[in-house]
């Protein structure tokens, strides 16, 4: 925090900081707290007894195939959403950047999605490839293709990805545009000068100057697939089949809501949390040195 | 243009259609649902033409009870989707402005403390302590009610941060003018910070105002009330229909309400929303 020319009082302040440090203890630092302390305690599903147990919640949690399952599930769905949802994105934008007439129309039709909750975007696909009445699985069924996502983990699979890369890719979109926007035009008109072609002009200039934009949305759909597809899996697969589709995130929820284990749900958003806050790290530790600015 | 050939642009016309085509095939698709009775989709696949009975469909989903468990109308649930958008966003705003100005422009016992307990809450999405903050909205009563609704995610590190940097830019030399004139903390705020910062207040308050109207977890867990359900939440309701028939013409009514306020607010504010978007996040 730097220097700066500031008023002296003795109350204001303190106003000011007020209303927000409140919410922010009994909304988050209270119950992150909770969770914690949750996390090291047994409870009955009716809350007459509990025990404190330090690290069974988590020695149990982390001994259960399932909670592995769920790692892996993630893992898939993440590394699925973020690396289809970028080329995509990036495709699109490195089109729309050299469109000089009709850009602005092009990117208004492709930014849209921005403003579709997870929840309706799952619906939408839903209705596309339902089982029965969906559009896409009668032409899928045209071409000898038998689509059922209820019954079939790759399918459901393959619908959760598509419905959540339909919503991120105009965010991704957005900022690949604003990325390829900010090259220097001279630094490829110089390049074309020297004979290089538009793709090797691509992967030799640009794709390297883009890195910065590419490094932050890779961790930014990472932490969109973890957290903000719970809407689309809770709207379409509920994890299912069989837990195929069932993410840290969906886990949690199902535990603590609907399983009512109090102990092992605190104990997995604990692990969450260090797991965002570690990739977060990691990402910025080791990914960060050999991007280029 | 580094060079001009036709193929390529073409090329890049193509793909770029193709790509509006997938990404608005859902809706076109949608739109031609909600324009069909309910027994166009017994009897096979969904229709790819417009039918007749869309204003009927609207008329409908907007005023009589959805069904399905849903013993409220769309327009109620649009209501509720608006007002926990507006307060979110507008509240978010004025609690942000009111602690980043705090933070910038005062030195005062514990502002380090403040502005550390105010940064954790970056790392802590709602979906990792969802159990413990409902429990809390739950002891203190704010179950189905508009404060429960919004109050706990007001609190938002990213607006504040994005303000604390925005005040920082601003010149130094403004406020020891202003002060040469006579003009306390809040004069200064009132008279010279809040007009500055119209730009961003814009920009942050539509993407506020689509996050708020976005929520799905939140809402469904602390509504039981059907006349506090938000229509975002209460879609995923009208599919468990176990009769068998899904009414797919009117949650695609539903579907379409909900999305088109948003859609609207990014279609109309487009210009300030990206720039918006692009300043908050780097």
């Amino acid at each position: 925090m730097h220097d700066k020319s500031v008023f002296r009082h003795r109350l204001l302040p303190y106003l000011l900081v007020a209303p927000q440090l409140i919410i922010t203890l009994v909304f988050f630092i209270w119950p992150a707290g909770q969770a914690f302390y949750q996390s090291f305690r047994v409870e009955d599903a009716f809350g007459f007894s509990t025990e404190f147990v330090w690290f069974e919640n988590f020695i149990y949690l982390l001994s259960e195939p399932e909670y592995w399952t769920s790692v892996r599930v993630t893992a898939v769905f993440s590394g699925l959403v973020a690396v289809s949802g970028m080329a995509l994105a990036l495709l699109l934008a490195v089109m729309a950047d050299k469109v000089v007439r009709a850009g602005r129309f092009y990117q208004t039709m492709l930014i849209w999605p921005y403003a579709v909750a997870p929840v309706v975007a799952a619906i939408l696909w839903v209705m596309l490839l339902n089982p029965s009445i969906g559009i896409i699985t009668y032409w899928l069924s045209k071409l000898g293709y038998q689509w059922n996502y209820v019954a079939n983990s790759g399918q459901a699979m393959t619908l959760v990805v598509i419905a959540s890369v339909w919503k991120q890719i105009s965010y991704n979109f957005i900022f690949f545009i604003a990325g390829l926007q900010a090259i220097p035009r001279s630094l490829i008109e110089a390049a074309a000068i020297d004979g290089a072609r538009p793709f090797r002009r691509f992967w030799q200039i640009v794709f390297p100057l883009l890195s910065p934009t590419a490094f932050f949305l890779l961790v930014v759909n990472v932490v969109y697939a973890f957290f903000d597809t719970f809407a689309i899996i809770h709207a379409t697969t509920q994890g299912g089949p069989g837990n195929t589709t069932k993410t840290l995130v969906y886990k949690v929820y199902s535990d603590g809501f609907v399983g009512l284990d109090l102990g092992s749900s605190s104990a997995q958003s604990v692990l969450l949390m260090i797991m965002v806050i570690a990739l977060t790290v990691v990402q910025f530790r080791y990914v960060e040195k050999r991007v280029q600015y | 243009m580094v060079e001009n050939r036709p193929w390529l642009t073409l090329l890049r016309h193509l793909i770029l259609l193709l790509g509006i085509f997938i990404i608005g095939l859902p809706i076109w698709v949608a739109l031609v649902a909600a324009t069909h009775p309910a027994s166009d989709f017994v009897s096979g696949i969904l229709p790819l033409w417009f039918g007749d009975q869309g204003w009927d469909n609207l008329k409908t989903a907007l005023f009589n009870e959805v069904g399905l468990g849903v013993s409220v109308s769309a327009s109620r649930m649009l209501w509720n989707s608006f007002v926990m958008a507006m307060v979110i966003a507008v509240g978010k705003i004025i609690i942000s402005m009111m602690s980043a100005y705090a933070i910038v422009y005062f030195r005062f016992p514990l502002r380090r403390t403040c502005f550390w307990l105010i940064f954790i809450t970056l790392m802590l999405p709602v979906e990792v302590r969802i159990l413990p903050t409902y429990e809390v909205v739950s002891n203190l009563g704010m179950l189905n009610s508009y404060a429960g609704l919004t109050i706990p995610l007001i609190a938002s590190a990213t607006a504040t941060f994005l303000f604390r940097q925005f005040f920082m830019s601003v010149p130094d030399s403004l406020l020891e003018a202003a002060r040469m004139d006579g003009a306390g903390p809040i004069r200064f705020f009132k008279d010279i910070l809040l007009p500055l910062s119209t730009n961003n207040i814009a920009a942050l308050f539509v993407i506020l105002f689509i996050y708020g109207w976005n929520q799905y977890l939140w809402p469904l867990l602390v509504t039981t009330d059907d006349q506090y359900y938000t229509i975002v939440m209460a879609i995923k309701r009208l599919m468990a229909s176990d009769n068998g028939v899904v009414p797919w013409n009117l949650i695609m009514t539903t579907t379409i309400l909900a999305m088109l306020p948003p859609v609207l607010v990014v279609l109309i504010m487009q210009k300030l929303f990206v720039k918006g978007l692009i300043e908050q996040e780097k």
